[in-house]
């Protein structure tokens, strides 16, 4: 086990700078999520990591080690690809065991550390078979066994479960989840689906771009985004976006919405009168409220647990969700009101949060 | 009238009935859609080859049908120091070209898949070889080999290295170096653009996986490139072994079988017997020699190299 260090770490490709200075840390036994759009440079930032992509600039390390300049297979972390780049040819005891193998350990020593890994996973009665024969979520353990068998100081993950249908992957993610809790080795991955993010991390980096956005647990990432793409990006289903120019008078603040809208604000710490604004709230932070904001309701999803509503303020397509029942219908017209404290305000050139007055 | 339509249209229905009968079994449409595949293979294969089989029975000669006379051209050509030269000749020949293919054509294969530029300029102009009519090639190497024009001679002498020309057709072990280097040549492309293919089914996951595991590059080849590529291997290399032991051109250009019969192959040698020597039964007798090599060849790759469990998605 060991931290993993990211500074000033860039990253070109011919004359595309895809990473513009990305610096993270990565603290000992710590389960790390990247997490963007496609294209925003996490899997190549992983694959820096595992040293398969040449760092163009910054350092990266690993237990203390810069590792700029190391050969993957001396940087003693181990990998699991998003299609599990198993060895057809080998049966699942031979791909777990190739590693070792290839480090000339002793056969007893492989015996045993395969075994060990392969109760672990539940594989015990696939050592003999081939990959082919095995269905996605057990190959996906055995990808998972190979890195296992290895006793890495780092595990890094390269989005592992989206091959696998939805059923599997919710279930495989709480699995990876308990493995890391019982084998506490340093974990960095990498998704796109910010629910996987969520759920598993206990620090989510999201990036965007080729820079990092947001560093931060699950909730503070939830509750506190530092930025429009953050809200966004965060949170299913989506925080309602309502773009609006900032008004404050008499020591009050409020947003000015399209279709005379007025959206309420709690006190603010910045921002000025006249600026350019999204006021930004999440679904469940939407309450029924007669003196609310005026909404008509367009669609209406029952889910059973919760109900989403789909609505339209000042012609800004919205939703809100409840857990506790109601009569709705589409057409209906109906007042919303937002949960002042969770309101967030950002500047709609930048992106940037305007911060309330605490 | 009336009857004769009323009989008309009783054998349209007829028609009708057996054109559902048969494409409502499977069985017999299967039969159907193959009859035409298996009608040419029948005249154009089945019956030369039956043809042939039966004139090595005969005692027949050009220009007379001659009669059957058992395996009396077999027991002549097992007696035959000739014919057992060719024999040795052919297995010499077609054992050592088809070593060199294999590897020269595999490491070619491997070069070729690395990224360079002008990859598929390179990839084309390594086709070159395999493209250009036999014959054609075989005269240029002719020229090539010529005792007294040949340019490697001439570059050598200019450089040096030797005092007279080399006699590349005309001593027996030069002969057969010699063509063995030709048959190389024109077979390396179709092993390396064959391999290449092979070489591009393997995903660069596993070489990243491998790496990771701490692979070194000899250890990629041996344990990832080269399993995974057994299967492509197994049926290039069948037919790579299958060109060069029925090979007859390159050696009818450049040697006709000379010298002293240093490189008369079978081909070449059931051919001279039947064609110019006229002796069409014995040379047809030749020509089935082969057939057990042929299809010892074939069951070597077909067991020995056929496809692995691995590849199969049942279980074993």
């Amino acid at each position: 086990m060991a931290s993993v260090g990211i500074r000033s770490v860039k990253k070109q490709f011919g004359s595309v700078q895809i990473i513009h200075g990305v610096d993270i840390d990565i603290e000992d036994g710590e389960f790390v999520v990247l997490v963007g759009p496609s294209g925003c440079g996490k899997s190549t930032l992983l694959r820096m990591i595992a040293g398969l992509e040449q760092i163009s600039g910054g350092e990266i390390s690993i237990g203390g080690t810069t590792v700029n300049n190391l050969p993957p297979k001396e940087r003693d972390i181990a990998m699991v690809f998003q299609n599990y780049a198993l060895y057809p040819h080998m049966t699942v005891h031979d791909n777990m065991a190739f590693s070792m193998k290839l480090r000339n350990a002793a056969r007893s020593e492989i015996d045993a550390r395969v075994e060990q890994a392969s109760d672990i996973l539940g594989l015990k009665p696939y050592l003999d078979r081939y990959p082919r024969q095995l269905s996605g979520g057990q190959r996906q353990r055995v990808a998972m066994g190979r890195a296992i068998v290895r006793d890495p100081q780092v595990f890094l993950f390269d989005e592992p479960l989206s091959n696998l249908d939805a059923k599997l992957r919710v279930q495989m993610r709480t699995e990876i989840k308990a493995l890391h809790q019982r084998l506490k080795t340093t974990s960095i991955y990498v998704t796109h689906d910010q629910v996987e993010a969520m759920t598993m991390a206990d620090r989510i980096v999201v990036m965007h771009d080729g820079i990092v956005e947001q560093i931060g647990s699950p909730l503070e990432l939830y509750d506190h985004p530092a930025n429009l793409f953050v809200a966004g990006f965060i949170g299913s289903p989506a925080m309602n976006f309502i773009p609006g120019v900032l008004r404050r008078a008499d020591g009050r603040a409020w947003v000015e919405s399209d279709g005379d809208v007025r959206l309420p604000l709690p006190p603010l710490g910045g921002g000025r009168d006249g600026q350019k604004v999204t006021y930004g709230v999440r679904p469940e932070h939407l309450t029924l409220d007669d003196g609310g904001v005026a909404a008509v309701v367009s669609v209406v999803e029952p889910t059973g647990a919760d109900t989403f509503v789909y609505a339209d303020i000042g012609g800004v397509p919205i939703c809100a969700t409840f857990d506790e029942r109601h009569e709705f219908s589409p057409g209906r017209p109906i007042n919303l009101s937002p949960r002042l404290d969770a309101v967030h305000l950002f500047d709609t050139g930048t992106g940037a949060k305007i911060n309330r007055a605490d | 009238m009336a009857v004769i339509s009323e009989g008309l249209d009783r054998r349209g229905v007829g028609w009708r009935r057996l054109a559902a009968i048969v494409a409502d079994s499977r069985d017999l449409l299967g039969w159907l859609f193959m009859l035409p595949a298996a009608a040419l293979l029948l005249v154009f294969l089945l019956y030369p080859l039956g043809l042939g089989l039966w004139l090595g029975l005969t005692n027949a000669t050009l220009g007379e049908p001659g009669e059957f006379i058992g395996f009396g051209n077999f027991v002549t050509l097992f007696s035959d120091d000739v014919y057992w030269l060719s024999v040795f000749n052919t297995i010499l020949y077609t054992v050592v070209a088809s070593a060199a293919k294999f590897m020269l054509g595999l490491w070619l294969a491997i070069l070729l898949n690395q990224h360079m530029p002008f990859k598929a300029f390179i990839r084309a102009i390594v086709l070159l070889p395999w493209i250009v009519p036999t014959v054609l090639s075989a005269i240029a190497f002719w020229w090539l080999y010529d005792s007294q024009f040949s340019i490697i001679s001439w570059a050598l002498r200019h450089l040096g290295l030797i005092k007279t020309n080399i006699d590349f057709l005309g001593n027996p072990l030069n002969a057969r170096i010699s063509v063995i280097i030709a048959n190389v040549w024109r077979g390396i492309p179709f092993v390396a653009i064959s391999l290449l293919a092979g070489l591009q089914t393997i995903p660069s996951s596993l070489y990243e996986a491998a790496v990771l595991d701490g692979a070194t590059a000899w250890q990629k080849f041996r344990f990832i490139t080269l399993p995974m590529l057994t299967p492509i291997i197994a049926v290039v290399m069948t037919f790579s072994v299958l060109f060069t032991f029925t090979d007859f051109q390159l050696i009818y250009v450049l040697t006709r079988g000379g010298p002293i019969n240093a490189t008369h192959l079978m081909a070449t040698l059931a051919f001279q017997r039947a064609i110019p020597g006229g002796q069409l039964g014995q040379g047809a007798a030749l020509a089935s020699s082969m057939i057990p090599f042929l299809v010892a060849s074939v069951m070597f790759s077909y067991f020995g190299l056929q496809r692995r469990k691995w590849q199969q998605g049942g279980r074993d």
